[in-house]
């Protein structure tokens, strides 16, 4: 170890439960440089710097930091250390000014009143580049311009080490420009940056040197002006791994969704969902992949009714039994009365779909209980199919009443899935179906969709994991920013083009 | 109206105003730093029957009662209990993460039902009903400010015959203001009650902060119980739950300040004014009103008077609400418990 060496890990290990979200990490941040953590989602970039900045405390494992061995139980350590980390959510309070955030939870002691902290904090914006109005109100900035304000907080508390979690995810390529050259301008200074990411452009754009996760392990540190998209993109996906699912060809398919320029804007006037057009068939899985927050929630909800999608988007249902309909528009019960069914796990696992404090009776009730007559609830056929999805799926559960919130999480989504299933749908979109389950469960459920495919459902599937992506579906649809990135055949699709068009925009549009 | 009517009206708006403001600005520490603490009226009864009972044992043990420890052990009594109080519904809500409203309405329950009980056992010790009398501490509590009480004529009569608790909770309120905006420990308590996990961030003692200002919050509010004891109803108890009604309004206060104790400072006034309507009302404007909504009794229309303080409160409400301006807003994670988040 030389002198330039700021923070060495060594064999971090952290488990949730009995997912392992980091396995024997160990590698090392310098100062003057810049280092780019890179992983796909769930590759546990952020977890193991959670754990620098006091969030999470390691299993097992090292850490020094400037040659020495420490412990980091909570933030105040990180602090106290120099280590200060810019979360992807904003930890500032909205109705203070910036100086106020930037002050928080200091003690009061020399040259710490709120005049001198101004000159302090002024004198930090000069040195490095810093733009900011010490009076605004956080509620009325912009996301950049908080981005900035935790920046300049964590420097006015003194951190040398500076831990960016996807600073860039939610800024304007201008903005971006700015963000890097102040970075650029703090190595400079003699700070030791990390910046998680999984954007591979930045990554040779700013970086000095890269090191890759996969899966929670640590997979190498290569220096970025040895190595190039292609590397990095290999070493990022990993070999392709083959799982022993069944995908049996269905031949006789028939259309069921016609998805038409579908565009979605949210809440702060983003288009998350941007001019998506694909078709859907029976006998078929479709899998979505993509980045987390890359709008697959809102493309599955706005095919469901759920949001509001814009002028111009279509969605045309061609079924068997029910006819050839305009689904944009309709109500999401007119929608689920045609047989489309949503099973979406949301990260809470509770959050969409189930009442926690209920049963599975109850549960199953809630989309069935339009369907007795009069005023009373009709508990015998909702009862019955639940003893169904019990036995069929071998829910561990004391009895049909026992609230489902007290369920471990694989029963949980076992019973989100099975009723999904058991309401005969003919389109069933699943998304995170085996969010944290185990592989037997996992598989469990991929055994389902498959069924559900041999029966004629077309069946989508948003996954978070490639190679069950590769194994699973019948074709791959690449969600990028919104966009679709491409539709590609999940026999003959690699890993690495998937993990390409994940990350990298195409330029210009080529559907298929 | 006459001018001794008018008086009488603003003496008694003060004497109401000084309890409620004494329960309000203690639940304005405890919602500012995101404690929803319901139990006020409760902690408020609490407080005066411990204060009662402080003194009553003190005169009844000695022949001749020093007025300073008179005003000393039943502050004391008042203090230790409210703050024992507000330590309860800390353990509850903070390490227990007990749902806040549940907690706190089971606290006013629970703070009514034993100050009853014990102001039932206090009469029975006194010999009978309305015979209780701490005469000596009541006396001690309403003694009004030297000089400015007797030597300014009417602007003595309006302002300053009142006990002198009534000055010390302006001073408390204004404090209090100064407390939230120019301190670092008041903004640091602000920070929890808007996001506990950024100031857990920050370096704030989160647990800490929320227990100190339940048992502060507390202590404070249940000076209003004993104020309300020892002032407003002279020395007596009666069990009729009296000052449980008016920690209702004290907690309605908060909301009408928008959560800022400088705002107590006139609207415990206003409150108390309003409260009073029903006694002080000109009777020609009564029968005009009775008249106008088809009232056939004075005695309902008093009960209309009687919810004026909760009708403004419902107006202020909306207005805030349609205002959107942030800094008026109930800190955004009142009611909430907190834990540091796990996956």
């Amino acid at each position: 170890m030389d002198n330039n060496t700021a923070i060495q890990l060594v064999n971090i290990t952290k488990s949730f439960g009995a997912v392992k979200a980091n396995e024997n990490v160990s590698f090392d941040i310098r100062k003057h440089e810049i280092l780019a953590l890179l992983g796909e989602n769930g590759s546990g970039k952020t977890t193991v710097m959670n754990m620098l900045a006091g969030i999470y405390y390691p299993d097992e494992g090292e850490i020094f930091v400037n040659g020495k061995q420490v412990s980091i139980k909570d933030p105040k350590d990180a602090f106290d250390l120099g280590i200060g980390m810019i979360h992807q959510h904003y930890k500032l309070i909205d109705v203070f000014t910036a100086l106020e955030n930037i002050v928080l939870g200091l003690k009061p002691g020399d040259n710490n009143d709120m005049a001198s902290a101004r000159t302090r904090v002024n004198d930090i914006c000069s040195r490095y580049g810093f733009e900011m109005d010490l009076d605004m109100k956080v509620y009325d900035m912009t996301v950049s311009q908080k981005q900035t304000l935790e920046i300049i907080k964590v420097l006015y508390r003194g951190a040398d080490i500076l831990i960016l979690d996807e600073p860039t995810a939610v800024l304007t390529p201008q903005e971006t420009e700015r963000l890097f050259t102040i970075i650029r301008n703090m190595r400079n200074d003699g700070k030791a940056i990390v910046i998680i990411t999984h954007k591979l452009n930045e990554v040779l754009e700013i970086s000095d040197r890269v090191t890759i996760l996969r899966k929670g392990h640590f997979i190498g540190t290569v220096n970025t002006k040895e190595t190039n998209e292609k590397e990095l993109t290999e070493m990022m996906v990993g070999e392709k791994i083959t799982l022993d699912i069944n995908r049996d060809l269905i031949e006789e398919k028939h259309l069921r969704l016609q998805v038409r320029n579908l565009t979605v804007i949210n809440n702060e006037n983003k288009k998350v969902v941007d001019d998506v057009s694909f078709d859907l068939y029976s006998g078929e899985i479709l899998g979505i992949a993509g980045i987390s927050g890359s709008g697959q929630k809102e493309l599955l909800e706005a095919i469901m009714g759920l949001q509001k999608s814009e002028e111009g988007s279509s969605v045309i249902y061609y079924s068997t039994a029910h006819g050839v309909h305009e689904l944009v528009g309709l109500s999401t019960r007119e929608i689920i009365s045609y047989g489309l069914h949503l099973a979406f796990v949301p990260e809470d696992r509770l959050g969409m779909g189930l009442v926690g404090n209920m049963g599975m009776t109850d549960n199953v009730m809630l989309k069935r209980y339009r369907k007795g007559k009069g005023p009373f609830l009709h508990r015998a056929q909702p009862q019955q199919m639940a003893i169904k999805i019990k036995d069929e799926l071998e829910v561990d559960t004391p009895s049909l009443d026992y609230p489902v919130r007290r369920l471990s999480g694989g029963n949980v989504q076992k019973v989100l899935v099975g009723r999904e299933i058991n309401n005969k749908p003919t389109v069933l979109m699943t998304a995170y179906a085996v969010r944290g389950l185990d592989i037997n469960t996992s598989y469990a459920i991929y055994n389902l969709l498959n069924e559900q495919k041999k029966h004629g459902v077309a069946v989508v599937y948003v996954g978070e994991d490639l190679d069950v992506l590769l194994a699973l579906s019948d074709r791959i649809l690449v969600l990028c920013n919104g966009k679709v990135n491409g539709i590609l055949d999940g026999r003959s699709a690699h890993k690495e083009e998937v993990g390409m068009l994940m990350t990298n925009l195409k330029k210009g549009d080529q559907h298929e | 109206m006459t001018s001794e009517l008018l008086l009488a009206w603003i003496s008694a708006a003060i004497t109401f105003g000084t309890v409620i403001m004494f329960g309000s600005i203690g639940e304005t520490l405890n919602e500012k730093c995101g404690g929803l603490n319901l139990g006020t009226p409760g902690v408020m009864m609490l407080g005066g029957i411990a204060s009662l009972a402080g003194a009553f044992f003190y005169e009844n043990s000695v022949s001749n009662p020093n007025p300073v420890l008179c005003v000393i052990i039943s502050l004391l009594c008042c203090i230790i209990v409210s703050a024992l109080a507000g330590l309860l519904y800390g353990f509850l809500t903070i390490t227990l993460r007990a749902n806040q409203n549940v907690t706190g309405l089971t606290l006013t329950i629970f703070g009514t039902g034993v100050a009853n009980f014990f102001g039932g056992s206090l009469v029975k010790l006194s010999g009978g009903v309305g015979q209780i009398n701490v005469a000596a501490t009541s006396k001690a509590f309403k003694a009004m400010l030297p000089v400015l009480s007797d030597k300014l004529g009417v602007i003595s009569k309006i302002f300053f015959s009142y006990g002198w608790l009534t000055y010390v909770v302006l001073i408390m309120a204004f404090a209090m203001q100064y407390f939230f905006s120019r301190t670092r420990t008041g903004l640091n308590l602000r920070a929890i009650g808007e996001n506990p996990a950024t100031a857990d961030a920050a370096g704030i003692n989160v647990t800490v902060y929320k227990y100190a200002a339940s048992c502060i919050g507390s202590a404070i509010a249940g000076i209003g119980g004993l104020f309300y004891v020892m002032d407003y109803v002279k020395g007596t108890w009666a069990n009729d739950s009296g000052i449980e009604a008016l920690g209702w309004l004290a907690v309605a206060l908060v909301i009408f300040t928008s959560w800022k104790p400088k705002n107590a400072t006139w609207g415990a006034y206003l409150f108390g004014f309003c409260y009073w309507v029903y006694l002080y009302v000109p009777s020609g404007i009564s029968a005009f009103l009775m008249k106008i909504f088809k009232v056939s009794k004075s005695t309902y229309m008093q009960n209309l008077y009687k919810m004026i303080p909760y009708l403004v409160t419902i107006v202020v409400l909306i207005m805030v609400s349609s205002h959107k301006k942030r800094e008026n807003q109930a800190p955004a994670s009142l009611g909430v418990s907190y834990f540091r988040e796990d996956r």
